[in-house]
């Protein structure tokens, strides 16, 4: 059962992950801010609620794994282990600066808690489906989750392992397409049309339910309904908004690959109506 | 002259055998192959341990990027296909998801080089050596007997991080006894020599026995490395033979450009530059016979010791 403080709490972990994002990517003048905002509902649904995992043991064997195959969403993902306490959150202000353990794109080698190195699109998917084989080989029940990009399904190689996911019947996996409808160059639908995406899922054998990806109580349900889903794969479709939480950056493709300037990010937090104590 | 009288082994039948062998002892041992399982002998490992054996269709980045997920997940990954398809079609997994992690996969590719044969050049890999080679990470290996093969085998399987093996379609003479060692990074002189070097890779160092027999009945004695490790190249003894010898011959089925020449001039342009015949391939290949492909491009054991003769003029270096 999904409370009402439960949504109320996971609400607040995804804005103090928005101000985390926005300064980290403000700090290095560099990285994604569009694609890590739209992902913060699914991130913060699976590590501060779904996933078993445990930051004191990085490398317990029985855990959930996540790959976060759109790996430009990495701050997204790092503020998210930060706040489950994988590392300090000092550290991530040193994201994408010489020596850090926080990459421009997720190192499984230097960060704790990064499953797998990703971030060249189409790959993420093989790297799951290996990871849930090879989960399923140990028989443990650990599930893998993956947040695919709606641009990156462009890429053959998804396809491919869609098949794999299928042909495999891993219902130990679940993926998750971050549907926010923009890539660097423009519109998803205007670059390289990808629908009909959920009955393309369905037609390699998946099952796919589509649902709003910033509704805590629409994301929680379809990990449930994806729990329940026996003999073959699960994909949850999620409609998000690149850019989510800002409204200068809601829907504006320019900031796929642009961090926030320093007006920028003061409006932001203001938006997010940042309080004295968070600002630091 | 000696005739030589050698015994010849599929070096893909010792590779199946083999992982069949490790997956009794080692239950962490996965194959993963590209539908290519008979041809490359993974099958045979598929009949025995059918749940640790993954057919993963047309689809070699599929299988990199699988193999890749599996060794994250605590396995040992053998992923196998064609050379020029595990290569070619893959090079971005392997770089991405494979040596940039440095998981632990390794891959085992058959049928490199033109020996392919009739196939034609689509499917003649020559480009491997390089395409694997400028991999941080990545160690390249070609065996160049059955024996040495098994030992390949058996040492990936249990060194860690990512391993690239070339072998061939064509049988291979068994130049090695069963007590013959293999380490990775190690060069085996096979004859002893003064006069020059013979520095041969794969099936070519078969070819450069023969050659140095040829030399010798000119009052020649060259000495002849086996190159299996190709990268880390053995710099010891690539600047050793240029030191004792003066004068390296490198043979290679593949380009001139990026494999086994190349390396060896690498080595020797910053350590000891040396007088270096390159011998290997210029272009596309064609369909044909695998011996009648060495002839054309000129790798047959005559060849090579033409070349030597034609070195050993050269005025040395100053």
């Amino acid at each position: 059962m999904i409370t009402e403080e439960k949504i109320k709490e996971l609400k607040h972990i995804a804005r103090l992950l928005r101000i985390d994002v926005l300064k980290m990517l403000n700090r290095v003048g560099s990285g994604h801010t569009g694609g890590s905002l739209s992902s913060i509902e699914i991130i913060v649904s699976l590590y501060f609620h779904y996933m078993k995992h445990n930051p004191e043991d990085p490398l317990w064997a029985d855990r959930d794994k996540f790959v976060l195959s759109k790996g430009h969403a990495a701050p997204a993902l790092y503020a998210a282990l930060a706040r489950c306490g994988y590392f300090a959150l000092s550290d991530l202000m040193t994201l994408r600066s010489m020596g850090s353990k926080l990459q421009g794109h997720p190192d499984m080698k230097v960060t704790p808690g990064v499953e797998v190195s990703t971030g060249s699109l189409g790959q993420g998917l093989s790297l799951a489906n290996g990871l849930a084989l090879a989960s399923r080989l140990d028989k443990r029940r650990a599930k893998v989750y993956i947040i695919l990009g709606d641009g990156e399904v462009q890429e053959g190689q998804v396809w491919e392992a869609a098949m794999s996911s299928a042909h495999f019947r891993l219902d130990n996996l679940c993926a998750v397409l971050d549907f926010n409808g923009l890539q660097i160059d423009g519109k998803v639908k205007d670059i390289m049309n990808i629908d009909p995406i959920s009955d393309k899922w369905k037609a390699f054998g998946w099952e796919a339910t589509v649902i709003d990806g910033h509704n805590f109580s629409e994301i929680l349900k379809a990990f449930t309904w994806a729990e329940g889903v026996k003999g073959k794969p699960s994909i949850i479709i999620a409609k998000t908004i690149k850019g989510k939480g800002v409204s200068i950056f809601e829907n504006n493709v320019k900031y796929h690959g642009v961090p926030p300037t320093d007006e920028e990010l003061t409006f932001a937090l203001e938006e997010l109506s940042v309080t004295e104590s968070e600002k630091n | 002259m000696k005739e030589r009288v050698w015994e010849y082994k599929g070096l893909r039948e010792v590779y199946g055998q083999t992982l069949v062998e490790l997956g009794e002892k080692n239950p962490d041992i996965v194959v993963l192959d590209a539908d290519l399982s008979s041809s490359t002998k993974t099958a045979m490992f598929g009949k025995k341990f059918p749940d640790r054996f993954f057919n993963m269709g047309i689809s070699e980045q599929d299988m990199m990027g699988t193999a890749a997920g599996l060794a994250a997940g605590g396995k040992v990954a053998f992923a196998s296909t064609f050379a020029i398809f595990a290569t070619g079609r893959a090079w971005e997994q392997i770089r991405q998801s494979i040596c940039y992690p440095g998981l632990n996969v390794k891959i085992i590719a058959t049928h490199g080089g033109i020996t392919v044969g009739e196939d034609g050049a689509t499917h003649q890999c020559i480009e491997d050596f390089g395409l694997m080679r400028v991999l941080s990470g990545m160690k390249v290996i070609v065996p160049a007997d059955p024996v040495e093969t098994k030992r390949v085998i058996e040492t990936v399987a249990t060194e860690d991080g990512p391993f690239y093996v070339r072998l061939s379609r064509v049988k291979f003479p068994v130049l090695y006894s069963d007590k013959y060692e293999f380490k990775v990074g190690k060069s085996d002189i096979l004859r002893e020599g003064k006069d020059i070097t013979l520095m041969g890779i794969g099936l070519t160092v078969s070819h450069c026995i023969l050659a140095a027999d040829i030399l010798a009945s000119h009052g020649i004695e060259a000495r002849v490395i086996n190159m299996s490790t190709l990268s880390p190249i053995d710099s010891d003894a690539v600047i050793a033979a240029a030191k004792e010898t003066k004068r390296i011959v490198t043979v290679e089925e593949h380009l001139k450009v990026g494999g086994l020449g190349s390396a060896v001039s690498e080595c020797l342009s910053e350590n000891y530059p040396t007088l270096l015949k390159i011998m290997g391939i210029t272009e596309f290949g064609i369909s044909g016979k695998a011996e009648k492909l060495l002839e054309y491009f000129k790798l047959m054991p005559g060849d090579i010791a033409e070349a030597a003769l034609n070195l050993l003029k050269k005025e040395e270096n100053i």
